[in-house]
C-alpha cells in the first residue's frame, strides 16, 4: 500500500439518503394517488402525466446544456415536479397544457432562479397558477365521463349540497384535477412519507387543523361535520397540506417557522376558500405562504443550545 | 421520566462489535519513538533533553512551557536521536522529540505519593500537572488547569465522561470492564479536590456490562452515581453531557466550572489516578485499532510515541487495501494519508477503512430539507450558517449564532446533497477566532 489515502475533514462517514432518493421516495409516494386518478379518469389521464413529466425532465435537461451547468436531472427533482403539475391538472386540458406548464415550472419558476434548492416558489404550483390565469375556462373544466359537472367544493360554493357523500369523496369518486380527488390515496403516500422520514407532521398538521378551525369560526356551517368533512376531503387540501406545502425547498427550515407557516396557509386557504373568487383556495395559499418564507425564516431562527434553545 | 440525553444527535452504524470483546493487549514499540512537543492545547513543551542523551522509560523530556501546557515523558528506554520536525496526524510538521528505542525497557523509579487523604488539594493539582496529563478524548487540554476552576468550592459535579459515543471507539468501554477500580479511583481523587461534589459516572446505555459493574462497585460510595444515557451520537460532547446529567446548559461563551460541573473522559480519569495514587506520569493509552481493512481489529495499550504502522502490524496487518485511514473516530478524526505517524496522547483510535463515504459523493445544492436543523445538538441551523461562511460573511455567520458549532459533524453526516457543512463552518469559526485575537 503504497499510495497515499484519502483524506477529508471530518466527519469521515455519511448517511445512505441522499437527494436523489428523497425525490424517489416522493414519487412512489404520488404513484398510489396519480394510480387513482388514471383508474377512475380513464387513460388520458395518463397522457397528461406522461407529458408532464417528460416536459420537466426535458426542459431542465436541454436548459442546463444550453448553459454550459453541470446537468441534475437524475435528482429526479424534474419528475417530482412533473409529476405534481398532471395530478393538478383536470383530465379535460387540452394535451399541451401539460406542456407549457412544464415549461413554465423548470424554466421560469425553477431554473432562471438557480435551480434547485433556489426556486422561492413550488415550481408545480407555480406553473398550476400561472395556467389558471392563462387558461381559466380550460382549466376550471372538470369533464369527467364525459360529463361536465362541478367539483365538490363548487358546489358547497354555490350554497349547495354537495351530491357526493363523504365515503365518495374520501375515496375519490368525485370531480376534480387528476391527483387531488381520493383522500384515501394521497394519505397512503403521505404516510409512506412519514415512515421514511421525508416529512413530518408539523405542516401538514398545523395547516389542515388551523384550516378546520377558521371553518368552524367563520364558515356558514360552522360544526356541521359533513361540510367540514367535504372541505377537507373534497378538493385540493390533502395535496396541498402533504405534497406541495411540504416541499423542502420553500417552506421554512426552522421548527417553529413550518408551524407557523401552516398556520398561516390554513387561515389563507379558509379566507380565499370562503370570501375569494374560486372554490380553490389551496394552490394560491401556498404560494403566497411560499413568499413568505424568508421573512419567518428570519423571525423564527432558533436559539442556540445554551441560550435557551436547549429545550427543544 | 425520559432517558438522560440532549436534543438532536444521530445514530450512525457504531462498528463497535469489531473490537468489543478483544482484551486490551500491550503492545511494546520496535522502531523510534516520536514525541511531538505539542500534543495538548496551549503552549508547546520545552525539551529538556539534546541529541545524543541516554533516556529511561518514564523519564521527563520536555518541560511545560507554562501554565496552559504540559510536560512530556520518554515512554522507552533509548538514545535520543534527533529534536526536529516530525509529521502528525492532522498533517502538519510538529517540532518532536525522536527516540531510539534500546528494546531494554529500562525504568526510572517512581515515587509513590503519599495515600489519597493525606495529600493537601494543591499537592494533587501539582501531581496532575507534573504527570503530563491532558485531556485524552481528544481535546487535549490540560488537565490541572480544568482542575483549578476559580471558585472551587462552587464545583458540585464531577462527570466521567464514560459515554463512549464515536462509532468504533472501544477503548473506554475495554478499560471499564478491565480496570474499573482505577476509573473510580480516579473519580475519588478529583472529588478530593472539590469538597461540595458528587461524582457522575455518565455511561450510554449500550454498555449495560459497564453500567452494572460500575454500579456495584460504587455502591457502598454515597458521593458517587452512575447514570445510563441515551445511547446517541454526540452523546459525549461536553455540553450535551453535562446537559443530559444535570439539565444545565452552557454556550460556547462559557465553561463547564461556571455551572459548577468537572468533565474528564475515561482515559484522563485513570491517568489522574496513576498520576496521583501510583506516581505514574501519562506514559501510555488505549487505542482501537478497527475498521474493515483491519485482519484483527483489537484494543491496545499503547506506549505514547509509537509510530501507527506498528499498531497496524499488531493487529495482524490490512486484509483489504484500505482506502481512508482516519486517527480517532470516523465522525470527530483525523483522516491521514499515511501510517507514518506517531501515537500522541489524544490519539483513541485508529480506523482503516476499505470505503470513503466523502469521496463517494459530489457535493450538490442545499434542497433546504432540514435535516441539519433536526440533529445539530448546539441547536442552530448549519445549512444556513455554511452559506454564510461559503459567502465569507462574518456578521450574518455571528448572527446566525455561527460560534455555537462544536464540529460535531453531525449535519454533514445527515445531509443528502453532501454538502461537506461541518467543514465550512469550521474554518470560519477558525477565521473570526483569528481575526479577534487581532484586534
Amino acid at each position: 500500500m503504497s499510495d497515499l489515502m484519502k483524506v477529508s475533514s471530518n466527519p469521515h462517514v455519511r448517511s445512505k439518503v441522499t437527494t436523489s432518493n428523497i425525490m424517489l421516495c416522493v414519487v412512489i409516494a404520488l404513484l398510489p394517488a396519480a394510480g387513482f386518478g388514471v383508474y377512475h379518469f380513464g387513460l388520458r389521464a395518463l397522457l397528461h402525466i406522461g407529458i408532464t413529466v417528460a416536459t420537466c425532465v426535458l426542459s431542465e435537461l436541454i436548459y442546463e446544456l444550453m448553459m454550459r451547468k453541470p446537468v441534475t436531472v437524475t435528482d429526479l427533482s424534474a419528475v417530482v415536479t412533473g409529476l405534481l403539475l398532471a395530478m393538478n391538472l383536470p383530465v379535460s386540458a387540452p394535451w399541451w397544457m401539460g406542456m407549457i406548464g412544464g415549461m413554465f415550472a423548470i424554466i421560469v419558476v425553477k431554473m432562471l432562479f438557480g435551480g434547485l434548492g433556489q426556486n422561492f416558489m413550488n415550481p408545480a404550483l407555480g406553473a398550476r397558477c400561472f395556467l389558471l390565469i392563462a387558461f381559466t375556462s380550460q382549466m376550471t373544466n372538470f369533464a369527467y365521463d364525459a360529463v361536465t359537472g362541478p367539483t365538490p367544493l363548487a358546489q358547497l360554493r354555490a350554497g349547495e349540497l354537495t351530491n357526493n357523500t363523504v365515503f365518495d369523496m374520501i375515496i375519490g369518486n368525485t370531480q376534480g384535477t387528476i391527483g387531488e380527488t381520493s383522500m384515501i390515496a394521497l394519505v397512503i403516500g403521505a404516510c409512506f412519507l412519514i415512515i421514511m422520514g421525508v416529512i413530518d407532521l408539523r405542516i401538514p398538521g398545523s395547516y389542515i387543523i388551523s384550516f378546520v378551525i377558521f371553518l368552524i369560526l367563520f364558515g356558514e356551517k360552522h360544526l356541521d361535520m359533513s361540510y367540514i368533512a367535504a372541505q377537507i376531503a373534497g378538493g385540493g387540501l390533502i395535496l396541498g397540506a402533504f405534497f406541495m406545502a411540504t416541499d423542502y425547498v420553500t417552506r421554512p427550515i426552522t421548527k417553529k417557522g413550518q408551524y407557523l407557516y401552516g398556520i398561516f396557509l390554513g387561515v389563507m386557504t379558509g379566507i380565499f376558500r370562503l370570501y375569494g373568487a374560486s372554490a380553490e383556495g389551496v394552490s394560491y395559499a401556498i404560494i403566497l405562504g411560499n413568499l413568505l418564507v424568508p421573512l419567518i425564516e428570519k423571525i423564527t431562527m432558533p436559539k442556540p443550545f445554551g441560550k435557551g434553545g436547549e429545550h427543544s | 421520566m425520559g432517558k438522560l440525553t440532549f436534543h438532536g444527535g444521530i445514530h450512525p452504524y457504531d462498528g463497535k462489535e469489531l473490537s468489543k470483546d478483544k482484551p486490551i493487549k500491550a503492545v511494546l514499540p520496535k522502531g523510534d519513538l516520536v514525541y511531538p512537543l505539542s500534543q495538548h492545547i496551549g503552549a508547546p513543551a520545552v525539551p529538556i533533553v539534546k541529541k545524543g542523551d541516554h533516556v529511561l522509560t518514564g523519564q521527563k523530556i520536555a518541560e511545560a512551557a507554562g501554565f496552559v501546557s504540559a510536560p512530556i515523558y520518554a515512554t522507552v528506554s533509548g538514545t535520543v536521536k534527533a529534536i526536529e520536525p516530525r509529521r502528525v496526524v492532522t498533517g502538519s510538521n510538529v517540532e518532536s522529540i525522536v527516540i531510539e528505542n534500546d528494546g531494554k525497557y529500562d525504568e526510572i523509579e517512581y515515587q509513590k505519593p503519599a495515600p489519597l487523604e493525606n495529600l493537601s488539594k494543591e499537592e494533587i493539582i501539582a501531581l496532575v500537572r507534573e504527570a503530563g496529563v491532558v485531556g485524552m478524548g481528544g481535546a487535549g487540554f490540560p488537565t490541572h488547569v480544568k482542575l483549578s476552576p476559580k471558585e472551587p468550592e462552587k464545583i458540585e459535579y464531577v462527570i466521567a465522561n464514560c459515554a463512549e459515543c464515536e462509532p468504533y471507539l472501544t477503548s473506554d468501554y475495554r478499560r471499564m470492564i478491565e480496570e474499573p477500580e482505577k476509573l473510580i479511583g480516579g473519580l475519588n481523587v478529583m472529588l478530593q479536590l472539590f469538597d461540595n461534589a458528587k461524582g457522575i459516572l455518565a455511561v450510554e446505555d449500550n454498555k449495560p456490562d459497564c453500567i452494572a459493574k460500575l454500579k456495584r462497585l460504587t455502591m457502598n460510595n454515597p458521593r458517587i452515581t452512575v447514570k445510563g444515557l441515551k445511547t446517541k451520537y454526540p452523546q459525549g460532547a461536553e455540553r450535551q453531557l453535562i446537559y443530559a446529567t444535570t439539565r444545565r446548559a452552557i454556550d460556547s461563551t462559557k465553561l463547564p466550572s461556571d455551572v459548577g460541573c468537572i468533565v474528564d473522559n475515561v482515559d484522563t480519569v485513570v491517568a489522574i489516578y496513576h498520576a496521583v495514587v501510583e506516581g505514574k506520569p501519562l506514559m501510555n493509552r488505549i487505542v482501537t485499532v478497527t475498521g474493515d481493512a483491519i485482519a484483527d481489529p483489537r484494543n491496545f495499550i499503547v506506549r505514547i510515541g509509537t509510530n501507527y504502522h506498528e499498531l497496524v502490524e499488531e493487529a495482524g496487518g490490512f486484509k483489504k487495501d484500505p482506502v481512508k485511514i482516519i486517527s480517532g473516530g470516523p465522525m470527530m478524526g483525523f483522516g491521514i494519508f499515511d501510517l507514518d505517524v506517531p501515537t500522541t496522547k489524544t490519539a483513541s483510535a485508529l480506523l482503516c477503512m476499505t470505503r470513503d463515504d466523502v469521496s463517494r459523493w459530489e457535493p450538490t445544492a442545499c434542497i433546504n430539507c432540514g435535516r441539519c436543523v433536526e440533529v445539530c445538538p448546539g441547536r442552530v441551523v448549519p445549512s444556513r450558517l455554511a452559506d454564510d461562511a461559503n459567502r465569507g460573511d462574518e456578521e450574518a455567520f455571528l448572527s446566525h449564532n455561527g460560534m455555537e458549532c462544536c464540529a460535531c459533524g453531525c449535519c454533514s453526516y445527515v445531509c443528502p446533497a453532501k454538502r461537506p457543512l461541518t467543514q465550512s463552518i469550521k474554518s470560519m469559526r477558525s477565521i473570526v477566532l483569528a481575526n479577534k485575537k487581532k484586534k
